[in-house]
């Protein structure tokens, strides 16, 4: 085999591509995982929440030795209005303990991590270097052409983890255009708080943390949310907004961050912190919607480069669809070499595999949270409905305490009528509970 | 109203001699919302006087929003060469 001839071409080295690189390289396969980033992570931001359990399965008690930041025990749910709050906070004793439900982790650290396991298990990793097409041989992609000399790499199998913008998918055919309503962009700042101001503040000891997603209105009409992760001595706070309604809305994300950061119930949480770093990133959030086709002869698409994110609004999971659909494109390319065929047929066995497995099963089970996500009332209406509400309820000023269900009807007809009202919940009930 | 450069000189970057994306600024002229001024989550999009944008690569995050929303065909957009652009260091 020449030096520009492998088994197996990754490209990008996030947690998709890694994890196909690791799992391939461990069963002795010639492979070469390519990221244009300086390291692996340059690239790479997201909220904070790794869902290690299908980690676990490949690097047991990875917890161990991977950069995490603090184990998450504490989730809470906030629906924000203009200068008030409403929040459900669970906290669990279970995910305290090993194998852990999740962990924090910051992308430049644990992607950089990762991908050094995958060279420790025999991978060749190529950084700096941006894949800009794939080759292809009648029906067959058997290579990619790097934006360097010699750049041309053949090998059987190409996978494509390049992310949510997957151009390789595009230049093998396999994915139409984008919209906006497909995509979110979600921004974040890291700050460094004084120490001992984040146990103190969030009521953490040892290495507990917690995350927090804010629903509601952002900035002036985005639709989307907000989040907060404790790393191990900053915070990670973010805004998402939808593509589309950053289209419309003519406001910018980071005024809304902003005004995020300025809420009453934020504020006093950021109080001496110092800026760190401000990052930019889209998700795909389209789920069953976007997803491309997932393969062609001679190359599988992983990760968010198919669109494989579970998104229910109050929770986003991406990471660990995207290590789990790595791993099975791995499972996937070993079958085929211990047949020696690589055709369109024996790729396909990755989409029969991805059914099978939660990624595309729980994308599935969740089809109908997507409509929900673009009913705008889910911002514009109920957030602050529900803290309108409660600020009622729990006004005492001599007026008389009325009950709940005659506040609801007093403010009802005001945004909203019973009748949408009711309508909404059963949307809102299909898209998570049942 | 964030200053957003102000922001963005805490990032690391590497940068290119070469703009990644290439605007093709008569479509931006007959652009009626010019959508990427308020999206670009780095302020890489500035508004022109009149009508039209100009576009400064240097600040450019590669997230690809402007990508996705410019529904005027005026953006060549390509991930700039490997290594150079953004380098986060906390994300
Ligand atoms: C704001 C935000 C918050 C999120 N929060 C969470 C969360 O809390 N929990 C969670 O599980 N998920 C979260 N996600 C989703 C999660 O980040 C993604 O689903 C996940 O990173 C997908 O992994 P991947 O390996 O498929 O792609 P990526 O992580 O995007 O990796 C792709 C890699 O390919 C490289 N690359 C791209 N193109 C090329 C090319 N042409 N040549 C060479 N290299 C290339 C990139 O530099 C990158 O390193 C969030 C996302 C965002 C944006
Ligand atoms: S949206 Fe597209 S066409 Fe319109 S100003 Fe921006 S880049 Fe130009
Ligand atoms: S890719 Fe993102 S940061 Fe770069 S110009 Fe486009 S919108 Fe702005």
């Amino acid at each position: 085999m020449s030096s520009n001839t492998f088994d197996v071409i990754i490209v990008g080295a996030g947690p998709a591509g890694t994890t196909a690189a690791l799992i391939l390289a461990r069963k002795g396969l010639k492979v070469i995982l390519i990221e244009r980033g300086e390291f692996p992570g340059a690239k790479n931001m997201f909220g904070g929440a790794l869902f290690g359990r299908v980690l676990d399965e490949i690097i047991p008690e990875y917890w161990a030795k991977a950069p995490v930041e603090r184990f998450i025990n504490r989730k809470i749910i906030t629906l924000l209005a203009e200068d008030s709050a409403v929040s459900l906070d669970f906290n669990s004793a279970a995910f305290k303990q090993a194998p852990y439900n999740g962990f924090v982790v910051m992308r430049t650290r644990f992607d950089r991590w990762y991908a050094v396991e995958a060279v420790k298990a025999g991978a060749v990793l190529l950084t700096q270097t941006t894949v800009d097409d794939v080759i292809r041989e009648g029906n067959q992609v058997v290579g990619v052409v790097a934006r360097r000399a010699q750049g041309e790499l053949r090998a059987k199998v190409v996978i494509a983890a390049d992310g949510a913008l997957s151009f390789l998918a595009q230049k093998a055919g396999l994915r139409k255009d984008f919209t906006p309503e497909q995509f979110s962009l979600g921004v974040k700042e890291v700050i460094q708080l004084p120490p001992g101001a984040l146990e103190e503040r969030f009521g953490l000891t040892g290495d507990e943390g917690l995350s927090n997603e804010y629903l509601g209105r952002m900035g002036d009409g985005l639709h989307g949310g907000a989040f907060l992760y404790t790393n191990k001595d900053s915070l990670s706070i973010g805004v998402v907004a939808q593509a589309h309604s950053l289209k419309e809305k003519q406001v910018t994300i980071y005024d809304a961050l902003e005004k995020f950061k300025r809420h009453p119930a934020v504020a006093p949480l950021l109080e001496g912190g110092r800026f760190l770093e401000y990052s930019a990133h889209l998700i795909p959030e389209a789920g069953a919607n976007m997803i491309p086709r997932l393969y062609t002869g001679g190359m599988l698409v992983t990760g968010n480069a198919a669109g494989l994110v579970l998104v229910g609004g109050v929770f986003l999971e991406g990471v660990n669809c995207a290590i789990a659909s790595g791993r099975i494109a791995a499972e996937t390319v070993l079958q085929a070499f211990e047949k020696g065929i690589f055709d369109k047929r024996a790729m396909a066995e990755y989409e029969a595999r991805l059914k099978a497995s939660f990624v595309l099963r729980d994308i599935n089970r969740y089809k109908s949270a997507i409509p929900l996500l673009m009913n705008k009332r889910l911002y514009e209406v109920y957030p602050s409905f529900a803290c309108r509400t409660l600020e009622n309820w729990f006004t005492v000023d001599g007026t008389g305490h009325p009950k709940l269900a005659g506040m609801v009807k007093g403010l009802l007809g005001e945004d909203v009528g019973l009748w949408q009202l009711a309508g909404d919940g059963y949307q809102m009930g299909r898209a998570l509970l049942w | 109203m964030v200053n957003i450069s102000v922001r963005l000189k805490y990032s690391r970057y590497r940068l290119d001699r070469e703009a990644h994306i290439k605007v093709n600024y008569e479509k931006c002229r007959n652009c009626g919302r010019r959508a990427c001024l308020t999206a670009c989550p780095a302020q890489c999009y500035l508004p022109q006087p009149e009508n039209g944008v100009v576009f400064n690569y240097e600040a450019c995050l590669e997230c690809g929003t402007c990508y996705i929303i410019c529904d005027q065909g005026a953006l060549n957009w390509n991930f700039p060469k490997g290594g150079c652009g953004i380098s986060y260091r906390f994300a």
